[in-house]
């Protein structure tokens, strides 16, 4: 199950639709690290709202890519973590140390506008 | 897929050989647990808690299956996951369950996770034998 990214302005945005296998997760990786390059995006939303597990694996490639990203010079937020999937993360031990996450697609856009001021999707 | 086992109540046996069975084992728990009236965030522990014991599989043994099925305690109901390989065995159980320990520079969340979100954490292992970790949760 491949993850389409849109993009918006200098934002990319990949919204995850299914449950998505490790070789999923690490295609949506490699295909957001290049195309951070290829469209010069200043912003990334990943929205994980249909994911209705985030296990280890899930987590740290989610925490990579948004570490990858930052080295690219572009910020990432992770939006739409579902309340009990939170909650299985936090007692498994999982907390996706410095990297941003959101309430929805909408407080993400906000919160990248707030962040980078200069690639704000509407001006 | 998953195969109904005979003469028992909710029981299936999913053959986990690839990444892909990881994703199909996690949903049958979930159903099963939907099933057995767990509450949406009891069934996703149950279903975080395959992931991981099915991920363990393929990393560590490249196949084996995870067996699921319903348990009773009195009025209490529960969900019982067996996850069985033949792989090489853990050198150290103790340590393959202490937070932070991994040997496939994972997080090393993976076993000790699990023993937090279950009930009941059983591992056997055996440089013959395979791995089995038995794990038991009930509903709240």
């Amino acid at each position: 199950m491949s993850v389409p990214i849109l993009k918006q302005s200098q934002y990319l945005i990949a919204t995850i639709q299914s449950a998505l296998t490790d070789e999923d997760l690490l295609t949506l990786q490699a295909k957001l690290v290049q195309s951070v390059g290829k469209f010069r995006s200043r912003g990334v939303i990943v929205d994980v709202t249909a994911l209705d597990v985030l296990d280890s694996f899930a987590s740290r490639t989610l925490r990579d890519i948004a570490h990858i990203i930052r080295l690219r010079g572009a910020e990432t937020v992770i939006v739409g973590i579902q309340p009990e999937v939170a909650f299985a993360m936090v007692q498994l031990g999982i907390t996706l140390e410095k990297v941003s996450t959101a309430l929805d697609l909408e407080e993400g856009l906000a919160y990248l506008d707030k962040r980078l001021p200069h690639a704000a999707a509407s001006p | 897929m998953q195969q109904p086992l005979p003469d028992a109540e909710a029981q299936y046996c999913v053959p986990v050989a690839s990444v892909n069975d990881i994703v199909t084992a996690r949903l049958q728990g979930r159903g099963l647990a939907q099933q057995l009236g767990f509450s949406p965030g009891e069934a996703t522990l149950v279903a975080t808690a395959i992931s991981e014991l099915a991920r363990n599989i393929v990393q560590y043994a490249g196949k084996g299956d995870i067996e699921l099925r319903s348990a009773n305690n009195g009025n209490r109901r529960g969900i019982v996951v067996v996850a069985r390989d033949r792989g090489p065995g853990i050198a150290d159980v103790r340590l393959a369950v202490q937070s932070g320990y991994s040997t496939s520079g994972g997080l090393g969340m993976g076993l000790p996770g699990v023993r937090r979100i279950v009930d009941d954490f059983q591992i056997v292992s055996d440089r013959q034998l395979g791995t089995t970790i038995t794990v038991t949760k009930w509903r709240g």
